[in-house]
């Protein structure tokens, strides 16, 4: 294997630390050498997709840090067509005979599979609407910075004789889609998050956060919620499993609506495996949901275009309840008639498309309200371990985690021993009583989305687990 | 490579570090997906870089690149020895490594048939052709077959004077058949579900797998679900197929072995474990017949956990899991070995690429081989339900409460398999749950499973494990409980 110091490369510019991006320019300048490379070859048309992603993240358990890592990584991502075929290849090796290698199997691959009566030209220039999400103070945070958080948040579970662990990241990525029509974008953003468990055994809580923006949140803040709410959730008594009015907390929303995104793909509409067959333009839902893809939403973060490049647009999914628009890739929009909404994966691809940018309006009920509106129920933190039991009535199964309290006469009166759930997800929808403001959610299930807060009738909880 | 590594062994020492431990990885993959006859994901991809973790002032840094020159690489080391210095800012106690000796060695995983030599027309082609086996189907509404193919080179060099070169060879193929009709979809997998089997073997996995065969077979399975009983709710008598009961020891036995989620290390995300370091040699985890190992081995079969040196350079071993029903062990690393007595690491130390820090992991974590015929234990069965083929799989963060349903079910009554179900599920609590098993097929049965999508660690890592089973029997088992709508 050769060496990539000895190899001619394509990009000759400085090329920065770990912790640092390539300019935007050095982006296009690797687009258009591919585009060039290409050319050459029997290629009709070409797609270059370049990624780079520059992370660290601290992780702690046990009242210290325990793992704490960085990584730094730029791959190309070439696909071609000729003669109605198409195929992709990716690498990370930047000399140009590398580069010219990937095309040539690209190509290769291409021709070896019959002809795709799906495929559509290359799309060609867009424009696209500006969104800023890298955020400088994100970029330039360091592991000391992060250590030092850490050290605080450990130092106040020591005090509180709990055990402490979690994750404080950040980082930075840019991606860039070229193609042989024209077509260039590219995008750069900056996240950052702070996980964390507060242990005071048996019990555990947990609180996160996540934004590109790393001042949007306070990591101290954070562990004394966790803090508070593990301590509340010592001595959890066993309660019997059955259906309960539930307040689920914004992350327990996510990491089960998460599991609907890819139900308003056309895609799995066209493959009946959408649990919305026969079911668009129904009442499906309570009234009072309504559920938008906003890539433009200030608290969204991801790329305003697809994997063809295609501006994405906002989509009205849900209105009031009902089902009303899918989302479409090129391809599934030619095949319905349809205009595509800019959410298509990179192609080849059998999946189609699907709306990453999920948006819930929400209420104005505050958490405490609706435990005061409460007779009896269950305040639910977090969820953990969901499953899809049944994709048509979309139930899915999963436990909750870290803190599970029982309200009564609309107050908090303990901690319940951790259920298993098995609820559909259309029927929730369709028992939701009342809602908070839209927040943006960070789960474990589901990537972030802008959610509420949601108290909901009828949960069904089926066993208990020992803890 | 050796350079590479060598380079930056340099610099963390200069840097201060007390120890270093790097791995160049060269990875290559192919993907090749088909859906209602036409072709999905045709999609090739390498990567190559250098990840490096360090011990200074006694604590823990990792840093990786794909900068694969003297420079980069030389930044990258000292970038890991900032971050090890700045951990020791918040760190508890001094990391202490249990001694292992240094290996110097080369080693490659057995296949017959490179994957990357067999014509992409042939595969595509078997793809193509298993596809439309199932769609001509009646009441089939979507097909879709799979094919993925790694080829993973790493070079790992230590501090202690290591060197190891391993190269591993990786096979995968599955196909599935969907059915919507009345408002419900059914599902059936072959020869199982998530993508189908995954071995460390070329292409002759593949063509071992007799996919034309057993795509109708699927096909009309899914079809005929439609019109299945639903499985009863109920307390009975439960019989796995070996693809099932791999993903139960996995979850119930796999994980909770792991000593980083004993110790609390993945408190915040994968979660702890209900075998705390009390459990060990006393607990009755199983009932007498239940064997559990963990090997990785290549004596033990070619399954994703197999290989000849951990990513922390220990050499593979074999550790007694489950002995007679009893706990008996955990997957311990270098870090953690001594705090259970250890005076070893297990070896189970796996990254899933040179960007990625490596952690407790499972290799082959398989029950052992029993002594019924498959025949003979359906024939003893009164009353009970064969489950195969998973759908679905939840576990407790402590890994107590789990629920799995399968694609498909069995009615056996009076010894004999009567009719199938629809949306069987089984539920329980771990330790009641095998402890209950009360017969396992044996050797002739048995098959080596493998799990390629398990997900660990912040930030996520996927990797491949292996577990070996064959069809089992379990006692008082809760059925059903997934359909509940009490």
């Amino acid at each position: 294997m050769k060496p990539a110091a000895k190899a001619r490369k394509i990009s000759t510019g400085a090329r920065p630390g770990a912790a640092e991006l390539l300019p935007e320019r050095e982006l296009q300048r690797i687009t258009e050498a591919v585009l060039r490379l290409a050319k050459s070859t029997q290629a009709e048309e070409t797609e270059v997709h370049v990624d780079e992603v520059a992370d660290t993240l601290t992780r702690f358990a046990n009242n210290g840090i325990h793992q704490n890592v960085a990584e730094h990584g730029l791959t190309v991502s070439i696909r071609t067509v000729a003669e109605g075929r198409t195929a992709r290849v990716t690498t990370n090796r930047l000399d140009e005979d590398s580069l010219r290698a990937a095309i040539e199997a690209a190509l290769s691959l291409a021709h070896s599979r019959p002809k795709d009566s799906r495929l559509l030209p290359m799309p060609k220039r867009q424009s696209y609407r500006k969104v800023n999400r890298f955020i400088k103070r994100t970029a330039a945070l360091t592991a000391e910075d992060r250590a030092r958080a850490v050290r605080r948040a450990c130092d106040l579970a020591v005090k509180k004789g709990q055990v402490a662990a979690g994750i404080f990241s950040s980082g930075q990525s840019q991606s860039a889609v070229g193609n042989s029509r024209g077509l260039f974008t590219a995008y750069r953003e900056t996240h950052s998050q702070f996980s964390i468990t507060m242990q005071e055994h048996p019990a555990a809580s947990w609180a996160k956060a996540n934004s590109a923006d790393v001042r949007a949140f306070n990591p101290q803040k954070l562990a004394e919620r966790a803090s508070e709410k593990a301590h509340l959730a010592a001595n959890a008594k066993e309660l019997a499993p059955g259906r309960y009015t539930v307040i689920l907390e914004p992350a327990a929303v996510l990491d089960l609506v998460g599991f609907l995104f890819y139900d308003f793909a056309a895609t799995a509409l066209e493959d009946k495996r959408s649990c919305l067959n026969d079911r668009m333009g129904k009442q499906l839902f309570r009234q009072n949901i309504t559920i938008t893809d906003d890539a433009y939403h200030p608290l969204q973060q991801g790329a305003p275009y697809d994997g063809e490049g295609l501006p994405r647009q906002r989509v009205l999914l849900v209105d009031r309840g009902i089902p009303k628009n899918l989302v479409y890739s090129r391809a599934s929009a030619d095949v319905a008639g349809k205009k595509p909404t800019g959410h298509g994966f990179a192609l080849p691809n059998e999946y189609g498309e699907a709306p990453m940018n999920l948006v819930f309006s929400g209420g104005d009920s505050s958490l405490e309200k609706m435990v005061a509106s409460t007779d009896r129920g269950l305040l639910v933190t977090r969820l953990w371990y969901i499953r899809e039991v049944d994709p048509y009535e979309k139930v899915m199964t999963g436990m909750t985690r870290d803190g599970l309290f029982l309200v009564e006469n609309g107050r908090l009166t303990g901690a319940v021993r951790n259920f298993r759930f098995n609820q559909s997800l259309i029927e929730m929808l369709k028992n939701v009583e009342l809602l908070g403001p839209a927040v943006r959610a960070t789960g474990e299930e589901s990537f972030e989305m802008v959610v509420p807060a949601m108290k909901v009738r009828d949960f069904h909880f089926s066993e208990v687990t020992k803890f | 490579m050796w350079d590479l590594c060598t380079n930056a062994l340099d610099t963390a020492k200069l840097r201060g570090a007390a120890y270093g431990d790097v791995r160049v990885m060269h990875l290559r993959q192919r993907d090749l997906t088909t859906k209602n006859g036409q072709v999905g994901t045709l999609a090739q991809s390498e990567s190559i870089g250098l990840g490096i973790r360090v011990l200074a002032n006694g604590a823990w840094g990792f840093s990786s690149t794909d900068r694969l020159t003297r420079e980069g690489v030389a930044a990258c080391a000292a970038q890991a020895v900032s971050i090890a210095k700045a951990s020791a800012l918040a760190k508890r106690a001094a990391v202490v490594l249990a001694p292992e000796r240094a290996y110097v060695d080369s080693w490659q995983s057995p296949f017959r048939k490179d994957p990357f030599e067999i014509p992409l027309e042939t595969q595509l082609a078997l793809l193509l052709a298993a596809d439309a086996e199932m769609l001509r189907v009646k009441g089939v509404t979507l097909t879709e077959t799979n094919m993925q193919f790694r080829k993973m080179d790493s070079w790992f060099a230590s501090s202690i004077g290591s060197r190891i070169h391993q190269r591993k060879v990786i096979s995968g193929c599955g196909i599935a058949a969907t059915s919507f009709q009345g408002g419900e979809i059914q599902k059936r997998s072959y020869p199982n579900s998530f993508g189908g089997q995954h071995l460390l073997q070329g292409y002759e996995l593949v063509e071992s797998l007799s996919l034309l065969r057993n795509a109708p077979i699927i096909a009309e399975e899914a079809a005929a679900l439609h019109s299945a009983s639903q499985c009863p709710e109920k307390i009975g008598t439960l019989i796995l197929g070996g693809s099932q009961l791999g993903l139960q020891i996995h979850e119930s036995i796999g994980h909770p072995i792991e000593l980083d989620r004993v110790l609390g290390q993945e408190a915040n995300f994968a979660g702890t474990s209900f075998l705390t370091l009390d459990q060990l040699n006393s607990l009755k985890y199983a009932s007498n017949i239940v064997n559990v190992v963990a090997d990785a081995r290549l004596d033990h079969g070619p399954g994703l956990g197999t290989f000849a040196y951990d990513d922390e350079g220990v050499p593979a071993q074999c550790t007694d899991i489950i002995k007679d029903g009893k706990f008996r062990g955990y997957l311990s690393n270098r870090e953690t070995a001594h705090l259970v007595g250890l005076d070893r690491s297990s070896g189970t130390m796996r990254t899933e690429s040179w960007n990625r820090l490596p952690i407790i992991r499972m290799t082959n974590v398989s029950l052992l081989p029993g002594t019924w015929d498959y025949d003979d234990l359906i024939a003893d069965t009164a009353d009970g339900i064969l489950m195969e083929t998973n759908r679905s799989w939840s576990i407790d963060d402590r890994r107590y409460q789990f629920q799995f349903s399968t694609e498909i079910g069995w009615e056996i009554k009076g010894g004999k398999r009567v009719r199938m179900l629809k949306n069987p599920s089984y539920s329980g609590i771990t330790t009641e749950f095998w402890n209950s098993c009360d017969a396992i097929c044996k050797f002739d049965h048995w098959t080596l499973w493998g799990t390629p999508n398990c997900g660990k660690g912040q930030p996520m890592q996927t990797m491949g494990t292996g577990h070996g089973a064959a069809p089992s029997r379990f006692r008082n088992v809760r059925i059903g409980t997934a359909f509940s709508n009490q």
